[in-house]
């Protein structure tokens, strides 16, 4: 009996040493991977506008936030414009009646404001499941549209034009596009990072089960609503820190930020990417936001809203997990 | 600290982007960029008609001018104020742009011109309506050319008013632009003896207008004011017209309405209606004929933004000629010294908030029996001359002008 234990366990041994080492391997090769990211994008702005890579970070944090919310906790808001424009409006605000006031300070404001909206929103919305959690949050971000359609502040349907960018830390000047864009790019990787230690951590392992499995994860004892709560507000916060960003670059917060239309651009930017993986959004952003202002100045530029259809209907139909998920069975299924 | 040497060596860039400025033509080419709603909304008022407008201004001048190339950029802003500002900041940062034009939603106009502010380049806007363009929101870069909110309403309430309108309902979209418009639209009917005896707000965007329309008919006011736009206004004419409101004797005033929305409806539904407008088609052989050539390229008739775009740039490239540079303010004061005299406008002048003064027209819509073809819509009522149509700059805010 014994001896029959030691020799089950001599090979399990090893398959275990084995599995570490793998892991270790794949670990490092994802720091590989990140590294070789992030060096592209130090290097992006010498080739590529700074204002138009700006534009493509806040919307890819935006939909990496969004993502967060639909990807890993299985909760689909189609409000999540309320967040994205409350940063961008609160910014955009304090930045321009408070002249003076230091960048990160603006962008902070705004952040905090679409903390608290998404735990007000999430309070709520939660309390629901599948589509009812949808049209709640939708029938909320209308509400929050028409306060910022009302709200004297936001200058109504012209929106908050000419926010100054402020300085940094109160010395360095942010109309400067280089210096701004990597102020940007600190933005967004502080963003992805938060929502990568989030999914990792043993908090993200629960939320998967949630996804998954609902009255499992209760029957196990773990308090679901707590737990969407936490997900739905760091989500709404990171669409707020994105949507802040945005106002600082842009210099204006308007209702397109608001609009449900914007809701619905960050879930075609997820799933075109691939939902539940973490570049898919990233990946989603950049097609999109690269289609957009690529066409619009092309001779197709009447086209794009049914480029983008076609192209999000071909991507349902063809690979539904999204552009990575796609690329990821292609490497699983070919190199491994 | 890579980043402190990046940022150094840009300012040292953008100082030497400064240096050239100052040169006659900067890059030996003079840059246009036409932006405009290309898909969406007010696509049909502006658009891809407007790209060919600009095109036959360029043409007009054999596309140099003293052999010097004309260069055309354009995009579609979506509507989007974000977009519309990074595609202007792009030309002007990438490209250096020298002069933007089209320019159609407020929203968008607003962002844009600030950027073009903040480069020190020219915008000619001829499409957006909103008049604090020249007001708390004037700036020496931009021109509002074709016309705006104030002169809108400013025109059809004084023209109502005259022809014996004296009691008036407003039906006012529930957003800034409606809310000024209706406070306008009060101001004039109060200083002219009229009285408003209600009115109703309709959240934006609305498609049943019917119990604000009963409302109005129920009030029993001579003129019933749509401060409103776009498709709210076509909904609430449409609506209007099935409750019989110009048959029982009330009328119909419109404050934002242009040519293609009045054919897009049709005259059974649109007769009757008083507009002001700043240029139409069938006013004289001059214009006739302009629209014969835009119609033959295009395959409508021009609506007033559009030959605002051919008027603009048409007096830009005179100024261009002219002062033999393209250096924005050289140009900008050459624009404002020479009166602005084509088929658009007769001694129209630039005034210092930016706003171009010209006549406008006030029109009645034809009955169907009246018109005679596709687009014999207008009947003209009067012309109201420059200096009244427009704010009177003793109540601008504008910065620009000298008592402020």
């Amino acid at each position: 009996m014994s001896s029959q234990e030691s020799v089950a366990a001599v090979p399990l041994a090893v398959r275990a040493n084995v599995e570490r080492e793998r892991r270790r391997a794949a670990t490092r090769r994802r720091q590989l991977f990140y590294l070789a990211l992030l060096g592209l994008a130090l290097l992006a702005p010498l080739a590529i506008y700074p204002v138009f890579l700006m534009k493509l970070l806040c919307f890819a944090l935006f939909a990496c936030a969004f993502n967060l919310l639909l990807g890993y906790a299985g909760l689909l808001s189609f409000g999540h414009a309320a967040f994205f424009a409350c940063g961008g409006y609160i910014t955009g605000h304090m930045l321009s009646t408070y002249s003076g006031l230091s960048t990160e300070l603006g962008i902070l404001a705004g952040t905090l404001a679409s903390t608290l909206l998404g735990l007000i929103f999430g309070l709520l919305a939660i309390r629901r499941q599948g589509i009812y959690f949808a049209m709640i949050t939708l029938a909320l971000a209308q509400m929050v549209f028409f306060v910022f359609v009302q709200a004297p502040f936001t200058g109504g349907e012209n929106g908050l034009q000419g926010v100054p960018r402020g300085h940094l830390f109160g010395l360095i000047d942010m109309q400067n596009n280089l210096a701004l864009y990597y102020v940007v790019l600190a933005v967004f990787v502080f963003g992805f990072a938060v929502i990568q230690r989030t999914i990792h951590s043993p908090y993200g392992q629960v939320l998967k089960a949630i996804r998954e499995n609902e009255p499992r994860a209760v029957s196990l004892g773990y308090n679901v609503d707590a737990h969407k709560l936490l997900a739905f507000v760091i989500s709404s916060a990171l669409a707020g820190l994105a949507g802040a960003t945005k106002t600082v670059v842009f210099q204006l917060a308007s209702l397109t930020d608001a609009h449900w239309h914007m809701s619905g651009e960050v879930i075609l930017m997820t799933l075109l990417g691939g939902v539940g993986t973490l570049l898919g959004p990233l990946v989603g952003a950049t097609v999109v936001v690269t289609l957009q202002s690529s066409l619009s100045n092309g001779p197709l530029g009447e086209w794009v809203h049914v480029i983008l259809g076609v192209i999000f209907v071909l991507c349902v139909l063809l690979f539904r997990s999204g552009i990575v998920g796609w690329l990821e069975r292609l490497v699983k299924r070919n190199f491994k | 600290m890579n980043f402190v040497r990046n940022s150094a060596s840009a300012i040292l860039a953008s100082s030497l982007i400064a240096a050239t400025a100052q040169a006659q033509i900067s890059n030996n080419e003079i840059r246009i960029g036409y932006l405009a709603d290309m898909s969406g909304t007010y696509r049909d008022l502006s658009g891809p008609g407007g790209l060919e407008a600009l095109k036959m201004a360029v043409e007009d001048f054999g596309g140099t001018v003293d052999g010097r190339k004309i260069v055309l950029f354009n995009a579609d802003d979506l509507n989007k104020p974000d977009v519309g500002a990074n595609t202007v900041r792009q030309w002007i940062d990438e490209r250096n742009v020298d002069m933007v034009t089209g320019l159609v939603a407020s929203s968008v106009v607003l962002a844009a011109s600030k950027v073009v502010e903040q480069g020190g380049k020219l915008a000619l806007i001829s499409g957006a309506a909103a008049s604090s363009l020249t007001n708390e929101h004037c700036s020496p870069n931009h021109i509002h050319w074709t016309y705006d909110t104030f002169a809108l309403a400013n025109g059809t309430a004084n023209a109502v008013l005259k022809d014996g309108g004296k009691s008036w309902y407003i039906l006012t979209a529930d957003y800034a632009f409606g809310h000024s418009m209706e406070t306008d639209i009060k101001k004039v009917v109060q200083a002219e003896g009229g009285s408003v005896v209600g009115a109703v707000r309709h959240p934006f965007p609305s498609s049943d207008f019917s119990s604000y329309i009963l409302q109005a008919q129920g009030s029993g006011a001579d003129v019933i004011a749509l401060a409103n736009a776009g498709a709210d206004t076509v909904n609430s004419l449409k609506t209007a017209s099935e409750f019989g409101v110009t048959q029982s004797g009330q009328r119909l005033a419109g404050m934002v309405v242009f040519l293609n929305d009045i054919h897009a409806m049709g005259l059974d539904v649109t007769q009757g209606l008083m507009l002001t407008t700043g240029w139409y088609w069938d006013m004289n052989e001059e214009t006739r004929a302009w629209a014969e050539r835009y119609q033959k390229r295009v395959g409508s008739k021009p609506t007033m933004v559009h030959a605002g775009i051919y008027s603009a740039t048409t007096h830009y490239l005179n100024a261009v000629k002219q002062t033999g540079s393209d250096d924005t303010a050289t140009v900008r004061a050459q624009m404002a010294k020479t009166p602005v005299n084509d088929m658009f406008a007769k001694d129209g002048r630039i005034r210092e908030d930016g706003r171009m003064v010209h006549d406008m027209y006030l029109v009645k819509v034809k009955t169907p029996a009246e018109s005679k073809g596709e687009w014999d819509l207008y009947q003209m009522v009067r012309t109201i001359p420059g200096n009244e149509a427009f704010r009177p700059l003793a109540e601008s805010q504008c910065k620009l002008v000298a008592k402020n």
